[in-house]
């Protein structure tokens, strides 16, 4: 009677299925409260960012004139601007841009700095010292300072300030990757791989860049909040994204002379840079926890 | 007793920025069917290096490497699939040598995948029976490394290294990471599966007590160079060269009234970056001589007992 039951639990325990690894995380991440906020937080603004023309009231370029700087009304839920312009439909349109310019530079940036630090971590050598001193060069220069003269030369426009944002970004991106290569590298593991006849393909894909995954997605997270705020303040200084599109960054600009008497054009945009920002640092802390096997809840 | 493994003058440099350093430097030594090699040596004398090149994961600067009568010291890609299916490693840290992002049945799956001759469900089966061999209960399956105490993971190790049925396993350190308690445990382990599947093992330590108790023949290295070989129970009764006397006067003893002789080595280690020829241990030896300085040949001073040392017949007579 024992032995059958016993039979009957072992067969159960050989069907059981390898739990998979990304439903894992994310039930570790729901865990963490601040991650779940920092999520909802981040998927209601993408999700404004994609419906914005369905959500937004107006046209976020329509003028009227007659209608400049209303408090917010039933009509107009956030008020308007300087020209008439429905706030909350250039805040649900700027969403768009902000987000387009976030997470577009920081996939430009990962895209290049992972290929080129595993290059430098792998081959090391004097290829390794030539990577990392072009970027010791590029990461001496003041990160916004970098940002403008290559805003200025590339000239105005959102895929020039991606550019711009994104080549700034490869540096850290790369001295990321190759710290962690070199971490795995001396791991005995990819030594086994290889007495196991894993090909250098699969050592690469299968061993090597899912445990240098982490810190990349990590850094990357976090780092769409702060591209945002930069993209900002280089709308801000009048270098970014030129008028009338509705970038956050670009609303603040416009709102600088009217600070005091009517302050709503400046806080609405504001408020949404804080927000983003803040739900991608608490995604980002979630996700560290999250991704590391080792911690346990 | 037939020779499984015969290695011929094996040479390995690795080239620094200060120069070649002699990792192993002319190496001859037969391991024999059936049988556990014990390699001792302290650290940094080329012992790991050694055992790497004979499972093709470092190449050899030059020399021969002979298994079961093939010339495998240089070998295609074709031909390194099947060596592997023959020779296996067991690697020092289970802390490192296991995926931290595989599960356990992975780790021991992946090289049956690999060979091409399991489909899924075959090379489950078999993973079932490698991890009923080496002891881990199967509810572990899907467990992670980090799961799993240091014992366990050298489990997973062992039977990953079992998995295409070699007949020969070079253990590299392979309980030198892990509790004095366990260490027993894993140690009768592989004796066990010795027994069981007729393996040869090759096993690399510092552990003289370990090596004691595992190995049938022992070979000694001194920065690269073979010093001495003979029967395990031979080393333990009987060392000629300066060197090996000096190593096992190092083991401590439990009998406080016995007194130990020890021999305390002065002088600094020769460093193995572009040596001089002749004995590595000449500048530590009581004995050294002119004749230390000139290249060292093995002398058979009993049967089958090696050693490397011109003046080992003064010394002991």
């Amino acid at each position: 009677m024992t032995d059958t039951m016993n039979i009957k639990k072992i067969e159960e325990t050989m069907k059981a299925k390898k739990k998979s690894q990304v439903l894992e995380v994310m039930k570790r991440l729901s865990y963490n409260k601040g991650a779940v906020v920092g999520g909802i937080l981040f998927l209601l603004v993408l999700l404004a960012a994609v419906f914005a023309p369905l959500l937004a009231p107006f046209d976020y370029a329509e003028i009227n004139i007659q209608d400049r700087c209303m408090s917010p009304c039933l009509a107009h839920l956030f008020g308007t601007d300087q020209m008439g312009r429905d706030i909350l439909s250039r805040a649900l349109y700027g969403a768009r841009y902000s987000m387009i310019i976030g997470i577009g530079s920081v996939v430009f940036s990962a895209v290049f700095g992972i290929i080129i630090g595993a290059i430098a971590g792998y081959y090391g050598g004097w290829l390794d010292n030539f990577i990392m001193r072009l970027c010791d060069i590029i990461q001496s220069i003041p990160g916004l300072i970098l940002n403008i003269a290559l805003a200025c030369a590339l000239g105005p426009g959102i895929f020039n300030i991606i550019l711009a944002l994104g080549i700034e970004g490869i540096a850290g991106t790369a001295r990321l990757m190759r710290s962690s290569i070199l971490n795995v590298r001396k791991m005995e593991y990819l030594d086994a791989a290889r007495t196991s006849n894993c090909g250098n393909y699969r050592i690469i894909l299968k061993h090597v860049f899912p445990n240098t995954f982490a810190p990349i997605l990590v850094q990357s997270t976090m780092g769409v909040g702060s591209r945002i705020m930069l993209a900002a303040s280089m709308s801000y200084v009048g270098i970014g994204v030129q008028p009338p599109t509705p970038e956050w960054g670009a609303m603040l600009a416009d709102s600088r002379d009217f600070l005091m008497e009517y302050p709503y054009m400046c806080l609405i945009p504001g408020i949404c840079i804080m927000v983003v920002v803040l739900a991608l640092n608490l995604l980002g802390d979630g996700l560290r926890d999250a991704l590391d096997p080792k911690l346990k809840k | 007793m037939p020779k499984l493994v015969e290695i011929k003058n094996l040479k390995k440099y690795f080239k620094t920025s200060r120069g070649m350093v002699h990792a192993v430097d002319g190496v001859t030594l037969d391991i024999k069917q059936g049988k556990t090699m014990g390699i001792v040596g302290e650290s940094g004398c080329g012992k790991s290096t050694l055992g790497r090149i004979l499972v093709h994961l470092e190449e050899s600067t030059g020399g021969q490497i002979i298994f079961n009568n093939e010339d495998v010291t240089q070998l295609k890609k074709n031909d390194m699939k099947k060596f592997r299916e023959h020779a296996q490693i067991i690697f020092q840290d289970p802390y490192s040598s296991l995926d931290p992002r595989y599960t356990v049945e992975d780790s021991i799956k992946e090289s049956l995948m690999m060979s091409g001759k399991y489909n899924r469900a075959k090379a489950l089966e078999k993973t079932q029976e490698l991890m009923d061999l080496v002891g881990i209960a199967p509810r572990l399956r899907l467990a992670y490394p980090h799961e799993l105490d240091g014992g366990r993971r050298q489990r997973v190790g062992i039977a990953r290294a079992l998995a295409l049925d070699p007949e020969f396993i070079v253990c590299d350190e392979p309980v030198s990471a892990l509790d004095v308690s366990i260490q027993a445990q894993i140690l009768n382990l592989l004796k066990k599966l010795q027994q069981e599947q007729n393996l040869t093992y090759m096993f690399i330590t510092h552990d003289l007590s370990v090596v004691k108790h595992i190995s049938d023949d022992i070979c000694v290295m001194y920065l690269g160079q073979l010093v001495e070989t003979c029967s395990s129970k031979e080393l333990f009764h009987r060392q000629y060269h300066p060197y090996t006397k000096a190593l096992l006067s190092a083991i401590p003893s439990v009998n406080i009234r016995h007194k130990m002789n020890r021999i305390v080595l002065k002088g600094e280690i020769t460093s193995p970056i572009n040596p001089k020829p002749g004995c590595r241990f000449a500048a530590r030896c009581n004995y050294a001589c002119e004749k230390c300085h000139e290249p060292q040949k093995l002398m058979e001073v009993s049967p089958d007992h090696f050693v490397s040392c011109c003046r080992a017949k003064e010394i002991n007579n």
